[in-house]
């Protein structure tokens, strides 16, 4: 065209050719129709399956009983254990050898064994006893349950006591009793200690962790392997802009499965959400650069696709662990709590729930953001450095 | 021709071998990341709550609030390194996360108890970690309960007429790492599949040496078979180095029979390796291959097995779903070798899941193969 100003040998601007990049990479992505389920429906089947299975809640243990005594006592003593609805009666038998049995096959977690003369120690107040069994294979669930049963015993035994010594009054609460001492628990931000509503969020992040990364590294893989990632090199993208054409879709695509797994949580699983959803957004963008930035570091590390999923399972499964996730940071040797601070979901995770749970202002959890903007930067940095250097 | 020639099957997969070792990083992974998993799973994490942070406000400033507070220190389960003056003074403490539990002892505490009428106490947890929380009310309770029992039968000589006489079997300390290894050997296995098996045949596709094996005279079962030989050999070492790391340097006993526990293992790895192939060959791409094999045969493997979450705790539907879990079962298998000590006799349906699985797995394989190589 005649006229037209003189143009740098480079066509376009820098945001159009990006534009087009990330146009191609959409192309690319969704050219396989199953991908898109694949992106927007398995996190879906993935929240629900770790919202529902994803539990600590101790509940319906299986229990085994063999009853020596057959005595109205003995009999109230395993309906205190059941009316609580922390233990299921799976069987019943008179001989203990079926009990050793039941555990061995585990049919049951918990076996009562009742001696025989029970009622009669009972009344003589001769120090009666109950016989606990438990399977500690599953040692969460057993240490939880051992507690639940021996604090049912107590209090049983203490309302015993009570009416033996004071005459009557064992009108009281299931754990409680007539106590001298009331204990009044109140639970913040999760008055039901459901597990999951300490759970579902932290899959949120989880979720979205696995989804840029997994993309992002072997999207450029792929390239590599088929060979049109020289293609690439050889137009006129300069190497920043490739960056930005290749991670620039799946910061997309980790923002609607944000949404779409966020709306899951709110509406299927009445998670409470009580803080701001600005925040929230602001947030994943910024967890969002750590885990394109990786997925961009794998990129240059692997050759093969088997090879980037591999070394991105590497990462992301100790990232998870040590996280929080479903362990706590503050039951961690102190080596690895220290470890934790520069894992970006420890961060992520801590204000998705803080926002999801306990509703806290940006003052309260401002550090985490700090916190996510420089891991954050500096691994998109390295990733980014690091990638010029291969393309060159 | 002959149906399956040993010559053509180990030809196969000494083709599978080269191409695994050539790909030498891959192979590293696969010996590296059980040792990751198991590294962390025993040592780093773990759900045994100690240390617990306690914020006190103690009101009532008698003789009988500390003897409470000490009861809570003596327990070995608190930290109280917080006094408080007042219980709003918690909350900031609370929304930070820095402290779990906050005990409020009111002013009238001590008064009350001399008095004979029931003294009050209050615990306010941080419920946002609803299993710490549970853990943490339950040690409370513990303490507060002795405590109570304490005051009330002082005086009288009699003792607490009921007692419970609690014995653990199996994991007789309720050692998390106990529960965690022997179900870590059916997890890794199925990563196994999920990562490098479920790669195999779609990678063939996407490289397009698919059709160069079709042309070769091999049958699909020993393509199957073939492919199948050098992961059943890595995914076993994998199970030998985990369980031997696990017993010698975690000290998890292994009371059971090593030989059943190795052809059980065996029965499983195939089964699963059958599917990681069903999936390459169904979906013949890589990317898809991989993500299928996460969500089909990790995923469940890993939730829905009862691995780290008691299935009774999940609700009805979710119950079901586990009965086609192939883990669940091996699981059960593992933990019983490893921690029960049990044999055939016990494990007898367990075991004959485990074969009918290994069965079910190389039908899979070979019946999607046949499609294509025709």
């Amino acid at each position: 065209m005649t006229g037209a100003p003189p143009r740098s040998p480079r066509a376009g601007s820098s945001r159009e050719r990006i534009f087009e990049m990330v146009r191609k990479e959409f192309r690319q992505v969704f050219r396989d129709p199953r991908m898109w389920r694949l992106i927007f429906v398995a996190p879906i089947f993935q929240l629900l399956i770790f919202g529902y299975a994803v539990s600590t809640d101790v509940r319906d243990v299986a229990t085994f009983v063999v009853d020596h005594d057959r005595s109205a006592a003995s009999r109230e003593v395993v309906e205190k254990l059941t009316a609580s609805g922390y233990f299921r009666v799976s069987g019943r038998s008179g001989r203990s050898a079926d009990l050793v049995d039941a555990l061995l096959h585990g049919r049951a977690v918990l076996g009562v064994e009742i001696p025989a003369g029970f009622d009669r120690d009972l009344r003589a107040r001769a120090d009666a006893r109950v016989q606990l069994l438990l399977d500690g294979t599953n040692s969460n669930q057993a240490l939880v349950a051992r507690g639940y049963a021996e604090r049912i015993l107590q209090a049983h035994g203490l309302r015993l006591a009570r009416g033996g010594l004071a005459g009557g009054g064992a009108a009281a609460g299931p754990a409680g009793g007539q106590a001298a001492v009331d204990l009044r628990e109140r639970a913040w931000f999760n008055p039901e200690l459901r597990s999951r509503n300490y759970n579902v969020p932290g899959v949120v992040g989880l979720l979205i962790m696995l989804v840029s990364l997994l993309l992002t590294s072997l999207a450029v893989v792929r390239e590599r392997e088929i060979g049109t990632l020289e293609q690439l090199m050889v137009s006129p993208l300069r190497p920043l802009e490739l960056i930005a054409g290749k991670t620039i879709p799946f910061a997309l695509v980790g923002l609607v499965d944000l949404a779409i797994v966020t709306a899951v949580a709110v509406f299927w699983f009445h998670i409470p959400f009580r803080g701001s959803l600005p925040l929230l957004v602001l947030a994943s963008a910024l967890y969002l650069l750590s885990g394109l930035g990786m997925g961009l570091l794998v990129s240059t590390l692997a050759a093969t696709q088997q090879e980037a999923f591999l070394t991105t399972f590497l990462i992301f499964m100790p990232a998870i662990l040590l996280s929080g996730f479903m362990f706590p940071v503050s039951s961690m040797p102190e080596v690895f709590q220290w470890l934790t601070l520069v894992n970006p979901v420890r961060h992520y995770l801590f204000i998705v729930r803080s926002l999801f749970l306990k509703g806290v202002g940006f003052g309260a959890i401002w550090p985490a953001y700090l916190a996510l903007l420089v891991i954050g930067g500096a691994v998109l940095a390295f990733a980014a450095a690091r990638f010029h250097k291969t393309v060159e | 021709m002959a149906w399956l020639s040993r010559t053509r099957l180990l030809a196969v997969a000494r083709k599978e071998v080269l191409q695994l070792r050539r790909d030498r990083r891959s192979l590293i992974l696969a010996f590296v990341m059980p040792l990751v998993l198991l590294v962390l799973y025993s040592y780093a994490i773990s759900w045994d709550v100690r240390h617990i942070a306690t914020a006190v406000v103690d009101q009532d400033r008698s003789a009988k609030s500390r003897e409470l507070l000490d009861a809570f220190r003596g327990s070995g389960y608190f930290r109280l390194d917080r006094h408080l003056d007042r219980v709003a003074d918690a909350e900031p403490l609370i929304d930070a996360g820095r402290v779990q539990l906050v005990l409020v002892i009111p002013p009238d505490f001590s008064r009350r108890l001399g008095s004979g009428r029931p003294a009050e106490v209050q615990a306010l947890v941080d419920g946002s970690d609803a299993n710490t929380a549970t853990i943490v009310v339950g040690y409370t309770q513990a303490v507060v309960q002795d405590f109570s029992a304490r005051v009330l039968l002082r005086g009288a000589t009699a003792r607490l007429p009921l007692a419970a006489d609690t014995r653990v079997w199996f994991n007789e300390e309720l050692v998390s790492r106990n529960m965690i290894v022997p179900g870590l050997v059916a997890v890794i296995m199925m990563i196994i599949a999920a990562m490098l098996t479920s790669l195999t045949i779609a990678r063939e596709w996407e490289r397009g040496t698919m059709e160069q094996l079709a042309a070769t005279p091999v049958s699909r079962l020993e393509v199957v078979l073939g492919k199948l030989l050098p992961y059943l050999g890595i995914g076993l070492v994998d199970v030998v180095v985990i369980s031997v790391a696990g017993v010698l340097i975690f000290h998890v006993p292994f009371r059971g029979d090593p030989l059943l526990f190795l052809v059980l293992s065996t029965a499983y790895l195939i089964g699963v390796l059958g599917l990681g192939l069903f999936i390459s060959a169904v979906t013949r791409s890589q990317l898809l291959a991989t993500q299928l094999g996460m969500i089909f045969t990790f995923l469940p493997s890993f939730l829905l097995s009862g691995f780290m979450f008691a299935i009774s705790a999940m609700p009805p539907p979710l119950r079901l779903v586990t009965y086609v879990v192939p883990a669940r079962y091996f699981l059960v298998v593992t933990r019983g070798i490893f921690l029960k000590g049990v044999g055939v006799e016990v494990l007898f349906v367990q075991g004959l899941l485990m074969i009918a699985f290994a069965a079910l797995g190389l039908a899979l394989a070979v019946r999607v193969f046949r499609k294509e190589l025709a």
